[in-house]
């Protein structure tokens, strides 16, 4: 599984990035975590609202920072 | 007294917690209601409690609207308008987008990659940290209804003539290099627009509350003194000798005052509050105001990243001279009513 963080490095896209990691361990998963900083690259996944969460190539959450919670239910 | 002044007594002027205030500082603080220390903390007192609970309730609102528009689904709707109808959508989607200058610049990257005009997209710009819903509301309790319909017009019609002159200044080329390259490679269609459910709203403008309450509280606080100190202790004929009506000027200094300045709006109100109270004109009040959102320094130096120094400062002017033009008309047409 491959997921990224889409985010130029607000306090709330290092807070979905922290999340992510927590639920990834959480549930033993193989899967690598990226970040995605440069605009041009997160807009090219038709994304404006920062932080957002692509889970193998499909866009799943813009604008928020998921819950570790929610984030186990979109991976697991 | 109608159904709305009681209303607005209740909910947006508080005047309950006005007179809580008073007979608390009176009964169990002993102090004189007569003494500048009094008018103080009854000021800041009664601003910072009345601006926070505003501000909760009003923020939640706004941002359960704003879930329906996310920046996303806005490009996709500015892009179905050309013209004059695209700048005034442009201005109207404004006030209820962002509050924050700092989500600006993302949304003006993909206004332009998506590719809308560059007047649209100005129109959005002066509009969004000017006019919003919540503001609107708060400036009707603080200032009343009068002056808040005056500005949200005034705000709109600057947004919208703004945006117009740009396109017809056709200033692309001033865009950052790496702005316009990606403006020859965007597809509007492609942008992602995820459901909501109604919990999801919910959570996403509780969220916000907290958000936009943790940066802006200091601002709001830094307001309500300054407004405090203006209301209680600098003399009346002072404030009226240097905004006065008197003055010619006094549009011309409260701009200025107001660009250095970085609050948001919530932050401007108890100000104008103050100066209000000594008589200063409402003109005067609404161009301090307006610099204040509009024109502040940060958000010029975040723009200054996507647009280069030529449509920065035909920017700047615009909205400057727009902001003064409106100072006097109100000024003229307040002292003809």
């Amino acid at each position: 599984m491959n997921i990224k963080v889409l985010g130029s490095g607000c306090p709330s896209c290092i807070k979905l990035e922290k999340y992510v990691k927590l639920a990834v361990e959480q549930l033993e998963l193989e899967a690598t975590i990226e970040k995605v900083t440069d605009m041009q690259d997160i807009l090219g996944y038709g994304v404006m609202s920062t932080p957002a969460l692509v889970i193998d190539g499909k866009v799943v959450s813009t604008g928020k920072v998921l819950s570790p919670k929610d984030i186990i239910k979109l991976i697991g | 007294m109608n159904a709305f002044n009681v209303f607005n007594d209740i909910f947006l002027k508080m005047v309950w917690l006005s007179d809580l205030v008073y007979s608390l500082l009176e009964s169990i603080f002993q102090l004189d209601s007569e003494s500048t220390l009094f008018g103080i903390l009854h000021f800041f007192i009664y601003d910072t409690i009345k601006i926070f609970i505003l501000l909760s309730f009003l923020i939640f609102l706004v941002s359960y609207i704003q879930s329906y528009f996310p920046p996303e689904r806005t490009t996709k709707i500015l892009g179905r308008f050309k013209g004059i109808t695209g700048n005034i959508l442009g201005a109207l989607l404004g006030t209820i987008t962002p509050f924050c200058s700092c989500s600006s610049i993302p949304i003006f990257i993909g206004f332009t990659r998506a590719g809308l005009p560059l007047g649209v997209t100005f129109s959005f710009l002066i509009s969004s940290p000017l006019v919003d819903l919540a503001s609107f509301l708060i400036l009707m309790s603080f200032l009343g209804p009068q002056i808040a319909i005056a500005y949200v017009i005034v705000g709109l019609i600057l947004a919208v003539l703004g945006g117009l002159i740009i396109d017809k200044a056709k200033m692309e080329e001033y865009l950052q290099d790496y702005v316009l390259e990606m403006r020859r490679s965007g597809d509007i269609n492609a942008l992602v627009i995820l459901e909501m459910t109604r919990n999801d709203r919910i959570k996403f403008s509780f969220d916000q509350v907290i958000d936009i309450i943790k940066r802006v509280w200091l601002y709001v606080l830094i307001g309500v003194g300054i407004g405090s100190t203006i209301h209680n202790v600098i003399p009346e004929d002072v404030i009226g000798y240097v905004l006065g009506g008197n003055n010619p000027f006094n549009v011309l200094i409260a701009s200025a005052v107001g660009i250095p300045m970085y609050a948001d709006i919530f932050g401007t109100i108890p100000i104008a509050e103050a100066l209000l109270g000594k008589g200063v004109g409402i003109g005067t009040i609404l161009a301090f105001m307006m610099s204040v959102t509009a024109l502040s320094l940060p958000s010029m130096v975040m723009l200054s990243k996507v647009v280069k120094k030529r449509l920065l400062f035909t920017f700047i002017g615009i909205v400057s001279i727009g902001i003064i033009i409106i100072g006097y008309l109100f000024n003229i047409l307040e002292f003809i009513v």
